[in-house]
């Protein structure tokens, strides 16, 4: 699949919601735990070698399940596939707790249904639509109707 | 670099619902000549599929960071998405009607995850405003807080300048609405302007909320301002759909002999 890769690689190198070293596995036969800086921006998790500018990958984080594993890891799976696990290995529970959090919010689609979930209480409690006065309450993206996941 | 590509081509085929769909050109890199894709945007990722029914998109183009524009061109209905690195490539799109042109310009334009976040700040700022309100009461005033009723963000307002002239998009003048709870009011009452304008009669708009910080490289560091909001609020309000569902289900027991 084609994708613009200069603009990724321009977006990894964007100030990060979040970004610590952990050690990370991914779904590879044979594949073993590795040092990496993982790093958070928007809705994609990228991961570099500790020393390199460049990430070896991303993962955009859309429609995936973040689980606690063990002490100290968590994984990332998808839901087309998801015994296909991505691992990672923090340095404390306290570490892996805060980056499942951030990452279960990371993605457009949570964004979404918060965006939606606050417009509908705002309209509720006063009778108003917030979004009318950004002009943006017709958009498709924002529509309280039922999104299906 | 590697991407999820197999994860990508599933949020593009499976059904949850796209904010834009259809056909458009897109003209190529090397070639000017234009070819005729279907796409499909989902949130920030804009796809590319050669047809309708392609069981896989071609490609797909991240809209991070991306503009949008109208083109000066001898086609028709064309527009451009442009980044801002200096060897960035610009995509040419055309569409097939006036109308088509301008949703796809409207949707993209608003496609980023920032743009979005932006917009759940907004408004949760505001929930959590009203519930401050409504918890302590605000009689007689505006509280002395930046108060969101009184203006649009000067972030949002900087965001609506980016979008292309289309029909103007005039954000609506918010009038400062004021709470009263002790008086037992449903409604607060419209009043415009709440006393803390500046001398020339515009509200003083609010302070920028918090972007990303630039040194947020560390550990732990975090830009969800109010990260379990939501969550919270998710379950203040889950709780009295469980206790209405509780009662539905024990009246669809029936009444008891």
């Amino acid at each position: 699949m084609r994708y613009n890769e200069r603009e990724l690689l321009s977006l990894a190198r964007q100030p990060a919601e979040k970004a610590a070293e952990v050690l990370m596995r991914v779904p590879k036969k044979g594949s073993v735990l590795k040092k990496r800086l993982v790093k958070l921006v928007v809705n994609f998790l990228f991961y570099f070698r500790t020393d390199e500018a460049e990430p070896i990958g991303a993962l955009l984080l859309e429609h995936c399940r973040i689980t606690k594993e063990e002490e100290n890891v968590f994984s990332i799976s998808f839901i087309e596939e998801p015994e296909r696990k991505y691992c990672f290995e923090c340095d404390s529970e306290e570490q892996c707790q805060e980056w499942i959090e951030a990452l279960k919010r990371a993605s457009y689609e949570f964004m979404r249904r918060s965006l939606i979930f606050y417009r509908n209480e705002i309209q509720k409690m006063t009778g108003k639509d917030p979004l009318e006065q950004y002009g943006i309450s017709e958009e498709a993206r924002f529509q309280l109707g039922a999104r299906r996941q | 670099m590697k991407l999820n590509e197999r994860s990508l081509a599933f949020y593009a085929t499976c059904d949850s619902p796209a904010d834009n769909a259809g056909f458009l050109y897109k003209r190529g890199e090397r070639h000017t000549a234009y070819h005729r894709r279907w796409f499909v945007l989902k949130g920030n990722m804009l796809f590319y599929f050669e047809e309708r029914e392609s069981r896989e998109p071609v490609g797909v183009i991240v809209l991070e960071g991306c503009t949008v524009e109208l083109c000066d061109s001898a086609e028709e209905f064309t527009f451009a998405i442009r980044f801002g690195g200096t060897k960035s490539r610009t995509y040419v799109l055309a569409a097939e009607s006036q109308a088509a042109m301008e949703s796809w310009v409207k949707s993209l334009s608003r496609a980023s995850f920032d743009y979005m976040r932006l917009v759940v700040r907004e408004l949760e700022k505001q929930l959590e405003e009203m519930r401050y309100g409504m918890a302590h009461g605000c009689a007689g005033g505006c509280r002395g807080s930046p108060s969101s009723w009184k203006t649009k963000p000067s972030e949002l307002e900087r965001s609506m300048e980016r979008l292309p002239a289309l029909p103007a998009v005039l954000p609506k003048e918010n009038g400062c609405a004021v709470w009263n709870n002790a008086s037992g009011v449903n409604r607060p009452p419209e009043v415009s302007g709440c006393g803390e304008d500046a001398g020339d009669g515009n509200p003083r708009p609010p302070p920028l909320p918090p972007r990303r910080r630039a040194s947020s490289t560390e550990v732990g560091s975090a830009v969800v301002e109010s990260p379990s909001s939501f969550c919270r609020l998710h379950e203040w309000y889950g709780r009295e759909v469980a206790q209405l569902r509780q009662d539905w289900l024990e009246r669809q027991r029936g009444p008891r002999p």
